[in-house]
């Protein structure tokens, strides 16, 4: 099948509003020219906030105590359960407490670097400089982060850098923080600034004029639809890792908010820019969808290893030290087992596509606490460990401080997201994608415990500061109504579309879709990638979406409580996203990061990016209904950082 | 295995609910509580009927949404984990089990095994915070905490507010969970400054809602899947009388 992409240059439309000045000032020249809103205007403006993971919960909130009416949305029971909860290894933030070197310089230069030279220099700068203020804000809101005994706040080592710098509270960092987010959301809705709006999911967005202005939500338990407006929207809605099913994710995860969102005219930036994470617990029955992280904190103390010999049966603790091949070691010695995530999941999934894999599936590496434990004392490691531990023994009903755990790599976290601008505003005026739901600070690759930093800045410390300048020119528009003919509309087609999904009456489940998709996506489009595979998928992705809305069974109603009904709905957008993946890998003809395509790699396997031809965030416009996606794209200008090839030797 | 299972049925919050008898063969131990019920409603979708509600997200113990009473214990026999982690290796060929919603006045169920527990929220809403307005915080390390203090009250700060400690209260007291996050901030400097005003706010909207009182039975404790100690209670009471 002939896959047409068209090319076009718009840069007017995909200006990414980068202040002026040297880098280092840029945010504080930004903060101190940017239109600010006075206190009794606020009062009159509203603003919606969907989902509440940190990103959401910090956003309303700080909106909340500036005094803007809050609106917050989330699909969960309450705001407490979105999935930043899972988030376990930590935050990083370039305090340099420890006297290690550490800056802000290095921070940035380091995020960078681990994205693999394709994210934007001003807003990782800026995220490594508003890193100290989020460890700030969350201790002071009571945050037991890790301490030393005077009392000092302590940090650990983590994959990819030569520092300690991630502040953590155990393996349940994102618990922590997200629960202090919480709390912070809390305190404004009982000072009234923020209204919630639990278990309902946002199925449309509704555009007037050219300017994000409210949403259409499923109150779940009813199966209302209801209409809110707002002067401004922001989208904290989280990643679409959930797409290739078995995953690290929260199971209920989706991409429906910002899918709509791309839909009604938001460009998505580096769809295929996914991360497989190297560490999680592997599949053990077929009707599993999550697999548990282990946090990749442990490959601090773990050691990653393989039987030397092909299909070796025998039990870990028998293979004798000179039969182990410590294949991280032996291949990256400056890195070791901290190497980043990208290359430790190609090289798990290398060593057990060619038979060196443990396990009854033989898709499995070791993970030995065996040296730790000897050097550090078992007290030590359950220090740092303890629940990870706890939980491996739980799951898996065999014990890591006597056997070494066995991992392997599921997809993790989407770099890809939202493209917004160095405000955080999409490509739609007044709607604004923050936290994981945007493509910004990452690049191609995300470094460990830079998700929980990212998105408490973008939350509680940059949108904040940058939607007055939004805001400040809607002082004089009225409270918007629900009833002019835009959401009519939006509301006529989402009750359409459910109907339909539910009148379809097929044999196979939604889940069924979801398990088929999950599959093509991680055997064509997941770690390793090449042109054959990838045209293989768009046409299975594509006979898939029409079996889908011929053969799709949803029991019950659309006005009921109806978990079927949720499922379907973000399966039908998955289906829809999933192309967008595909084209996105296709059309980037280079490695880059979590990004690998096989025809392109250096004589040793290693990444190998084309900097003269791919420096640039490919953003995709949506054309219309059976019309091919339009990309469009962001040069990246490298003023501060000298591109290198990464190496990790 | 081959399981038979005994699960509460209730259409809605407004509908009288009973116990439909499913038969469940093939069951892998290797499941857990939850894939076994993923798989029950496969079947049930197959053949029709209208799936098993229940509510669940992170799957790993984390994001306390799931939780039922399994043979009467909630989150099941098993101490220390939640459903979601509840292997199905700990049940033999040929085990009835009985499912049900979480029984609590202040948690009404919605459909089939899905509670609202919005009341905890309430709670919450009523003092469990520090009032700290974004970018007015200190330099972190100008706030000093002993690592064992830290230590105490990331212990309590781990509650996943599921709501067993309601549900497998006699009383359907809420003490356990309100002790929690009043022994986390007790515990630290960040929490004294407004220690009165958060323990009152939260102990009368406790109160208001419908939990019940303590009585020291200690069912709260026993059944927690993050070991919450009975400890914190005490802590409560103590933060309570000072704030009188």
């Amino acid at each position: 099948m002939a896959v047409q992409i068209e090319k076009t240059m718009n840069m007017e439309k995909l200006d990414a509003k980068i202040p002026d000045g040297p880098l280092a000032l840029k945010w504080t020249n930004y903060k101190a020219s940017v239109k600010l809103v006075n206190p009794a205007n606020k009062r009159k403006i509203d603003v919606i906030v969907v989902g509440t993971g940190v990103a959401g919960a910090a956003a309303s909130s700080a909106l909340g105590e500036l005094g803007y009416n809050v609106k917050t949305f989330s699909y969960h029971d309450s705001p407490r359960r979105a999935h930043a909860v899972a988030s376990q290894g930590g935050v990083n933030a370039a305090k340099n407490y420890q006297n290690d070197g550490d800056s802000v310089y290095r921070l940035f230069i380091d995020m960078i670097k681990g994205g693999d030279y394709r994210s934007r220099e001003a807003n990782v700068y800026r995220a490594a400089e508003v890193s100290n203020q989020v460890i700030d804000h969350f201790t002071a809101l009571g945050v037991p982060f890790a301490r030393d005994y005077g009392g000092t706040l302590n940090t650990r080592s983590f994959g990819g850098v030569q520092v300690s710098r991630t502040f953590y509270a155990k393996g349940q960092t994102g618990q922590q923080c997200l629960l202090a987010s919480y709390a912070s959301l809390n305190r404004q809705i009982k000072n009234g600034t923020v209204v919630m709006y639990p278990r309902r999911e946002m199925l449309d967005l509704v555009v007037i004029d050219g300017r994000a202005r409210g949403i259409i939500a499923r109150n779940m338990i009813t199966g209302e639809i209801e209409r809110h407006s707002a002067h401004a929207v922001v989208l904290a809605t989280g990643g679409y890792g959930t797409i290739f099913y078995l995953s690290t994710l929260a199971v209920n995860s989706n991409a429906t908010a910002a899918w709509k969102a791309y839909k009604k005219g938001a460009y998505f930036a580096n769809p295929s820019f996914v991360q497989i994470h190297p560490t999680s617990i592997p599949q053990m029955n077929e009707f599993q969808a999550k697999l548990t992280l282990m946090s990749e904190s442990l490959r601090n103390d773990g050691r990653i290893w393989v039987p030397k010999e092909k299909g070796d049966k025998r039990p870990p603790n028998e293979i004798p030290e000179n039969e182990r091949d410590y294949y991280l070691e032996r291949r990256y010695p400056a890195f070791g087992n901290l190497v980043p995530r990208d290359i430790a999941s190609r090289a798990a999934k290398e060593r057990c596509d060619a038979g060196y894999g443990v396990g009854p599936t033989g898709l499995a590496v070791y993970l030995d606490f065996r040296d730790s434990i000897g050097k550090q004392g078992k007290k030590a490691i359950e220090g740092k460990y303890g629940n990870l531990f706890e939980m491996y023994r739980t799951i898996t009903g065999t014990d890591p401080y006597t056997e070494p755990m066995k991992i392997y790599p599921a997809g993790h976290y989407t770099m890809g997201g939202l493209w917004v601008d160095y405000e955080l505003m999409t490509t739609i005026p007044g709607l604004y994608a923050i936290g994981e739901a945007n493509f910004s600070d990452h690049g191609a690759n995300r470094l460990g415990a830079s998700s929980l930093m990212q998105i408490a800045a973008d939350g509680y410390f940059i949108l904040p500061v940058t939607i007055n300048n939004y805001l400040s020119d809607q002082i004089r528009v009225a409270r918007i109504p629900t009833d002019a003919p835009e959401f009519d509309e939006a509301e006529r087609s989402v009750k359409e579309r459910l109907e339909r999904l539910v009148s379809i009456r097929g044999k196979q489940s939604a889940t069924t879709f979801h398990k088929r998709l999950g599959l093509i996506m991680w055997n064509h489009c997941g770690m390793s990638r090449n042109e054959k595979g990838l045209l293989k998928a768009l046409s299975l992705v594509k006979d898939l979406r029409e079996e889908f809305w011929k053969d799709l069974r949803v029991p019950g109603s659309l006005y009921d409580l109806n978990q079927e009904l949720e499922k379907a709905s973000r399966i039908a957008d998955f289906l829809e996203l999933a192309d967008l993946l595909i084209l996105d890998a296709l059309n980037r003809k280079e490695s880059c990061g979590a990004h690998f395509r096989e025809e392109y790699q250096t004589a040793e396997g290693e990444a190998l990016r084309n900097d003269a031809e791919y420096t640039f965030v490919s953003a995709w416009e949506y054309a219309g209904e059976g019309k091919p996606h339009i990309l469009h794209r962001e040069e990246l200008k490298f003023m501060e950082v000298e591109m290198k090839v990464r190496s990790y030797k | 295995m081959n399981l038979t299972l005994k699960i509460w049925r209730q259409k809605d919050t407004k509908s009288k609910g009973k116990f439909v008898t499913y038969k469940m063969p093939d069951v892998s131990p290797e499941m857990s509580f939850l894939e076994m019920l993923d798989a029950l409603n496969h079947k049930l979708i197959g053949s029709g009927d209208d799936p098993v509600a229940f509510e669940h997200d992170c799957r790993e113990g984390i994001c306390g949404s799931c939780g039922m009473y399994i043979n009467g214990h909630p989150h099941g026999p098993v101490p220390a984990v939640t459903t979601c982690l509840l292997s199905m290796r700990h049940f033999s060929d040929g085990d009835t089990i009985t499912v049900e919603p979480w029984r609590a006045k202040p948690f009404p169920v919605i459909k089939d095994l899905i509670v609202d527990r919005s009341a905890m929220d309430q709670i919450q809403i009523a003092g469990g915070f520090i009032s700290v307005n974004t970018g007015a915080a200190p330099e972190a390390n100008s706030i000093l905490v002993p690592k064992k203090n830290s230590e105490e009250a990331f212990d309590s700060a781990v509650c996943i507010g599921c709501g067993a400690c309601v549900a497998a209260c006699k009383n359907a007291s809420a003490m356990l969970f309100v002790s929690a996050r009043i022994s986390q901030y007790a515990l630290l400097p960040q929490g004294k400054v407004e220690a009165r005003e958060r323990v009152r706010a939260m102990v009368a909207k406790m109160d208001e809602l419908g939990f019940g009182n303590c009585s020291n039975t200690g069912a709260c404790e026993a059944e927690c899947p993050k070991q919450i100690r009975l400890v914190n209670i005490a802590r409560l009471n103590r933060e309570y009388y000072k704030a009188y």
